[in-house]
């Protein structure tokens, strides 16, 4: 038996944000590591012609990705009782055009400082090593005047 | 009326194709409240799906980003002299504050250089004092990006994209 802390519940955390549920955002949850699901719908797409998701859902998967990443890093045991970290900026390259079908999303922390991390994220649909976009952000983890921060 | 006025029709046409033939945009019940040439100021109303803090009430930043993807589309539209597809190329967002619980968002984008396959944008988020904004954004977007049919598109393609997404119904997740 390892003396591990217990893994947070993201994908719990998720559902209690309804623009996550909105988007039909899930998480997929194995050992160490996190894959953020954007399950498709109709009200995703953006382009109806080609068709293609709209390029805010896309920006907003990755940045429930990079999200749930921290989350995932930093919380203990109830992560949907501790603060969110929040976005201080946040590029996203559009690489491909998405596909009406699910897309898959995966985040790395470049960097972890006291208050602000740097966070990567990649969105996928059915070939990881043919991403459709990806970003890059800053995320502020706690107010700088919370002592809990230090 | 000033040559960089649009007309009221052409507003009329870009909320027709460019919002109630967008899914997403229809979802979020965003709204072309104003837009002339090479510019543009969309609306989301505040709604409790789109939180993204349960604690706060606070909309989530995606909304914010899904918004000014779609107003610099609208502006970059609006600075070309004919339609055509584009694509976002890149899009860089920067957090401001918070948006207040309860209150509508905005959105004004200006699309303040066009080149051959470029088109470059910047916008800002804000409730109501443009000046004290949200969020402001940078974007870059590729031009005819697809040979696919444009977005501003004929009823006959409308429909045949709507018969697409109900015959894909069944597939969704």
């Amino acid at each position: 038996m390892s003396e591990k802390k217990t893994p947070p519940d993201i994908n719990a955390l998720m559902q209690a944000i309804p623009y996550a549920r909105f988007l039909g955002i899930t998480v997929d949850q194995r050992g160490n590591e996190i894959t953020t699901v954007m399950h498709f719908k109709e009200e995703l797409i953006g382009n109806p012609v080609l068709p293609a998701l709209h390029g805010g859902t896309i920006g907003a998967f990755l940045e429930t990705t990079a999200i749930a990443q921290l989350a995932f890093e930093f919380s203990e045991g109830d992560a949907a009782g501790s603060a969110l970290p929040k976005p201080i900026g946040l590029t996203i390259d559009y690489l491909r055009s998405g596909k009406p079908v699910d897309t898959y999303g995966r985040a790395e922390i470049t960097k972890q400082g006291r208050r602000v991390a740097t966070v990567r994220a990649e969105a996928w649909q059915d070939d990881r090593s043919r991403p459709i976009a990806a970003a890059h952000g800053h995320f502020l983890l706690k107010p700088a005047d919370d002592p809990a921060g230090s | 009326m000033s040559e960089d006025q649009i007309s009221e029709e052409h507003i009329a046409l870009m909320k027709d194709v460019l919002i109630q033939h967008v899914p997403h945009a229809r979802a979020l019940g965003m709204n072309v409240v104003n837009a002339k040439r090479g510019e543009a100021w969309l609306s989301v109303p505040y709604d409790e799906k789109l939180v993204g803090n349960p604690q706060t009430g606070v909309i989530h930043g995606g909304v914010i980003t899904s918004l000014l993807d779609n107003a610099c589309g609208i502006a970059v539209q609006l600075a070309l002299p004919a339609r055509m597809s584009i694509a976002t190329l890149d899009l860089r967002i920067d957090y401001m504050k918070p948006a207040t619980p309860k209150l509508d968002l905005t959105a004004h984008t200006h699309c303040y250089k066009v080149t051959t396959n470029i088109a470059f944008v910047r916008g800002t988020a804000y409730h109501t004092d443009e000046d004290d904004p949200i969020a402001t954004c940078v974007g870059t977007f590729m031009l005819a990006a697809n040979r696919a049919v444009p977005m501003p598109i004929s009823p006959e393609a409308a429909a045949e994209a709507i018969k697409f997404l109900e015959k894909n119904k069944d597939g969704k997740a």
